[in-house]
């Protein structure tokens, strides 16, 4: 497409509305989806709480007991709380969209939604599985 | 059963409005009737005036979308008495120019349709001589769903992202292509890649997934765009590795 991109002729007799800034609150669908892009930003602060904790770890035991300490205070612990079910809302929302954009066919059939979800799940659980596994070895 | 229902139909008369107002007509209910049917209803009996589209009334053709209480449906295939005890309100489609009452102007819709070639694009055609392009019903099965659409529209009413951004090509149209990329008899994927790999294209997208949830043939848009965007980034990522091999 060009770099311009082409819009409807004016018309001075057709009315056009104006897109309200509030259209994510018209339904509920809108609204799960503004949510759903939302929960990017508690993915990324997990992201940099992970990162401080491995500047902590680098900079020795004393740094690393002042960073899980500082976890432990109210704000982080309340902060903590609502990026895990912002980011259990994103890995869910997304792990049912996955047949969409995923379509595999087997000896020409269709593989089942239901079957791309379901593996989606069993991967997650079998990964979690083993990270708390190596977690909690010792 | 209530013996009659309201009818409260957004009007916009340009010589006369500035912007659309409601009317509402009180007219008879019955089971049987949908909202198509209560409109002419009114052209016939009550307001000669109202301007709305429509023609097959049996879902085939797509022309009288329109908004029913704030979702875009087909009034052909809309019952009344889904939505007892009234009022009914009918709105014109969402995101395009109010032409008059509830009939919208497609000009945008059919401009980005003919970019995206829906066609079916040949090397080298054969001479008609040689017959038809043969099909197995599995290679039928592959985009048959995508090629379900009749253009109704109301999956770019449905679409926030074309609100906002009016360059995005939009979901028909770009189930429509996917339609042709995936037909077995096609061989023009690489001049639709152009068009749908662009900024106005499949990327523009965020997956609100409302079309796919208001087209009525049960096309699925959303899936078509996303299936592409797996087929746009690896075609990227083969340019990337194989910059001789790629096209």
């Amino acid at each position: 497409m060009s770099a311009e991109p082409h819009y409807t002729l004016y018309h001075p007799r057709w009315y056009r509305r104006r897109v309200s800034v509030w259209w994510w609150l018209q339904n509920r669908s809108y609204t799960g989806f503004v949510l759903r892009e939302l929960t990017s930003v508690f993915v990324a602060f997990f992201a940099v709480v992970y990162l401080w904790q491995l500047r902590a770890l680098a900079q020795g035991p004393e740094a690393y007991g002042q960073f899980l300490a500082r976890l432990k205070t109210p704000l982080l612990l309340a902060l903590d709380t609502v990026a895990f079910l912002f980011v259990l809302f994103h890995a869910i929302t997304w792990f049912n969209l996955a047949p969409k954009a995923m379509v595999v066919r087997l000896r020409g059939k269709r593989v089942p939604d239901w079957v791309i979800v379901g593996l989606n799940y069993a991967a997650w659980l079998v990964l979690s599985g083993a990270v708390a596994f190596v977690l909690l070895r010792g | 059963m209530p013996s009659t229902v309201e009818l409260t139909v957004a009007r916009y008369r340009p010589e006369k409005e500035s912007e659309p107002t409601f009317q509402t007509y009180e007219i008879p209910f019955r089971k049987d009737w949908v909202v198509l049917d209560a409109l002419n209803h009114v052209k016939d009996s009550l307001d000669g005036s109202l301007s709305f589209r429509w023609s097959c009334r049996m879902g085939v053709c797509g022309s009288c979308g329109m908004k029913v209480n704030g979702t875009p449906k087909l009034t052909c295939a809309t019952f009344l008495s889904d939505y007892l005890p009234g009022p009914v309100r009918v709105e014109a489609l969402d995101y395009f120019p109010v032409v008059r009452d509830l009939v919208v102007d497609l000009t945008d819709f059919m401009r980005k349709l003919k970019q995206v070639k829906p066609w079916i694009i040949r090397k080298e055609e054969k001479p008609p001589g040689e017959g038809e392009y043969l099909q197995t019903p599995d290679q039928l099965d592959v985009y048959k769903q995508f090629s379900m659409c009749i253009n109704c529209m109301l999956c770019y009413s449905a679409c926030p992202i074309y609100g906002l951004e009016p360059s995005f090509i939009g979901p028909a149209a770009i189930a429509l292509a996917q339609r042709y990329n995936m037909d077995s008899r096609d061989q023009g994927a690489a001049e639709r890649l152009k068009i749908l790999s662009e900024h106005d294209g499949i990327w523009q997208c965020t997956f609100v997934g409302e079309c796919t949830k208001v087209c009525p043939k049960h096309v699925d848009p959303a899936a078509a765009i996303q299936q592409y965007k797996l087929t746009g980034a690896t075609h990227w990522v083969k340019s990337l590795l194989l910059p001789w091999g790629a096209r």
